[in-house]
């Protein structure tokens, strides 16, 4: 479904602030794969999302997907069967837009003409529908400014809006660390529903190991610039909070043994 | 009469430059520059048009010449990535020479002996009063443009435009080319105030290359005070707001140089104190609130 050949970016290259980002990274997903993504601040995770979605182009490698060579496609077309949400709940949605005007931009993605009518009866009537599964009571304030919504509501809005239409790929960068224990929890409910739902191929970095190891089907960890895990299945059903950490520190000392070698 | 009827007339054909003005600044939330350039624009392509003998071809011709400047603006700002008001200024500089060349290189164009639209209507509809059709002609222009613009940002791309002004991000997100949205934006803005001019043309009699300026400030105050008297973030009220404020400031221009306080000359000092003033107003606001609760704060302290 995704597949990142030798993905290679630096940033300020040239410059004694050089940082490889991305190290030749290879990285496939498979048609309906809930990957979770950890690793600690400046591994490279949200670089990697980045890349994905064409914020920056890479140096070098390729990024496929669903067989199509997406790697020096515009951004805003890319988004076009790209999904993602982030940390920040004020970045998916227009605030002071409706909720069922930030539903109609997106739901009209999909529609070509740009002079219809963005607006429609039977639209709302389905996005309310959609709204009421998640027991939010936002199926009733369609009317209301998106502003006026809390972090969670507004990511809520945010999820519906990059799923209505099925990506191909769903991003979820953190999505759930700016709410509160609860309200993270009922998001996370609700992000698994969707994603089962629609049997979505999905992305999501999470600094909370044990949700790491519970949601989707595989985990990778990442670690400056390099994928240094990749478990699934049975291995990843033993795999323990204190197992994921211990192999962290393994792998991070046989580097370190490595350089050490190299400086003796 | 004729002060309360004139200034009507003239808020209302205003209008459309308060509605262009409208929909760069509130709803793009870009300032936009080009609207000094567009509205002579306008005058100038009505101007020598009417003389030419085509009033209305005059018209129509200077909406695709206002678009036009509004794409040029638009593509510095997005694909030369200049600061908008920088590009506003490039555009708006480069069409004085423009506007200079369209009226035959000469600052002024009279069109006393010609037919303007005005004239056409005192011919169809003979007897009743010039004023009254220039009145008619004014509020049909801004009824019908008032009409499309509502129409436009309920389709689509308006509501893409909309969202661009919100947030960036998320109209990108929507695998919406934002650079597009811009320059259309800016084109349709453009188009409104060269509309704008191009009647005031016909309306006035004559076309002057110095007609555009301040006129930015003229919009800007337009759109302010309608909103003094309105609050509404909804897009359509906010247009029809617009005519509604440009009306007002006629009159209160109407009366500030009636009433011999001002002399003429100091319209546009007048227009721009009105504007400094209604923008710093919620700042205003809050301190005397904060001044308010402190003042509060120490009463209780010494009780």
């Amino acid at each position: 479904m995704l597949k990142i050949e030798d993905a290679k970016k630096t940033f300020l290259s040239g410059t004694p602030n050089e940082r490889a980002a991305l190290r030749k990274l290879n990285l496939t997903l498979n048609q309906g794969d809930f990957v979770t993504v950890v690793g600690s601040n400046g591994a490279g995770k949200s670089t990697l999302f980045n890349a994905v979605c064409g914020n920056f182009l890479l140096d070098e490698g390729r990024i496929l997907l669903d067989g199509q060579d997406i790697t020096f496609m515009p951004e805003h077309k890319r988004s076009r069967v790209i999904g993602r949400v982030f940390q920040d709940p004020m970045r998916g949605t227009a605030p002071h837009m409706t909720i069922e005007e930030n539903l109609a931009l997106s739901y009209s993605r999909s529609k070509k003409s740009p002079l219809r009518f963005a607006i429609r009866k039977s639209e709302t009537q389905m996005f309310r529908e959609y709204l009421s599964r998640f027991r939010m009571g936002l199926e009733d304030r369609m009317d209301a400014k998106v502003g006026l919504l809390s972090g969670g509501q507004r990511q809520v809005v945010t999820l519906l809006m990059c799923t209505m239409v099925s990506p191909k790929l769903l991003l979820l960068d953190e999505h759930t660390a700016a709410l509160d224990p609860a309200t993270a929890a009922r998001v996370m409910e609700i992000t698994k529903e969707i994603v089962e739902k629609d049997k979505l191929t999905t992305m999501m970095i999470t600094h909370n190991l044990s949700a790491a190891l519970e949601t989707g089907n595989r985990t990778i960890m990442m670690d400056d610039g390099e994928i240094i895990l990749d478990v699934s299945g049975e291995e990843r059903e033993k795999m323990t909070l204190n197992g994921l950490l211990d192999m962290y520190s393994q792998k991070r000392r046989k580097q370190m043994d490595n350089d050490r070698m190299l400086l003796v | 009469m004729v002060l309360i009827l004139g200034s009507l007339q003239l808020g209302l054909l205003y209008g459309l430059l308060a509605m262009g003005i409208y929909i760069s600044f509130r709803i793009l939330n870009v300032p936009d520059l080009t609207a000094e350039g567009s509205f002579t624009l306008g005058l100038a392509v009505s101007a020598s048009l009417t003389v030419a003998g085509h009033p209305v071809l005059g018209l129509a011709a200077a909406v695709l010449a206002g678009a036009l400047a509004g794409c040029v603006t638009g593509l510095l700002q997005t694909k030369c990535k200049i600061h908008p008001v920088l590009a506003g200024i490039l555009t708006m500089s480069g069409l004085y020479s423009v506007n200079l060349c369209i009226m035959g290189s000469s600052s002024n164009l009279s069109l006393i002996s010609n037919a303007t639209i005005f004239k056409l209507m005192y011919g169809w509809l003979p007897g009743v009063d010039k004023d009254i059709c220039k009145l008619l002609i004014a509020a049909l222009a801004a009824a019908i443009v008032a009409a499309v613009l509502i129409l436009f940002f309920r389709t689509h791309i308006g509501l893409c435009i909309r969202a661009t002004g919100d947030n960036e991000d998320m109209v990108r997100a929507s695998s919406i080319d934002v650079h597009s949205v811009k320059i259309l934006a800016l084109a349709v803005s453009n188009s409104a105030i060269a509309l704008c001019g191009a009647l005031i043309a016909q309306y006035q009699g004559f076309a002057d290359i110095n007609s555009g300026v301040g006129i930015l400030v003229v919009g800007l105050a337009s759109v302010i005070i309608g909103k003094l008297f309105v609050r509404s973030d909804k897009v359509g009220r906010g247009l029809v707001i617009s005519i509604v404020g440009s009306v007002i400031y006629r009159y209160i221009i109407a009366l500030a140089t009636s009433s011999s306080l001002f002399p003429a000359y100091a319209l546009k000092l007048v227009s721009a104190v009105i504007v400094g003033v209604a923008l710093s107003a919620p700042a205003w606001k809050e301190q005397m609130e904060i001044r308010r609760i402190r003042r509060g704060g120490k009463a209780h302290a010494e009780n």
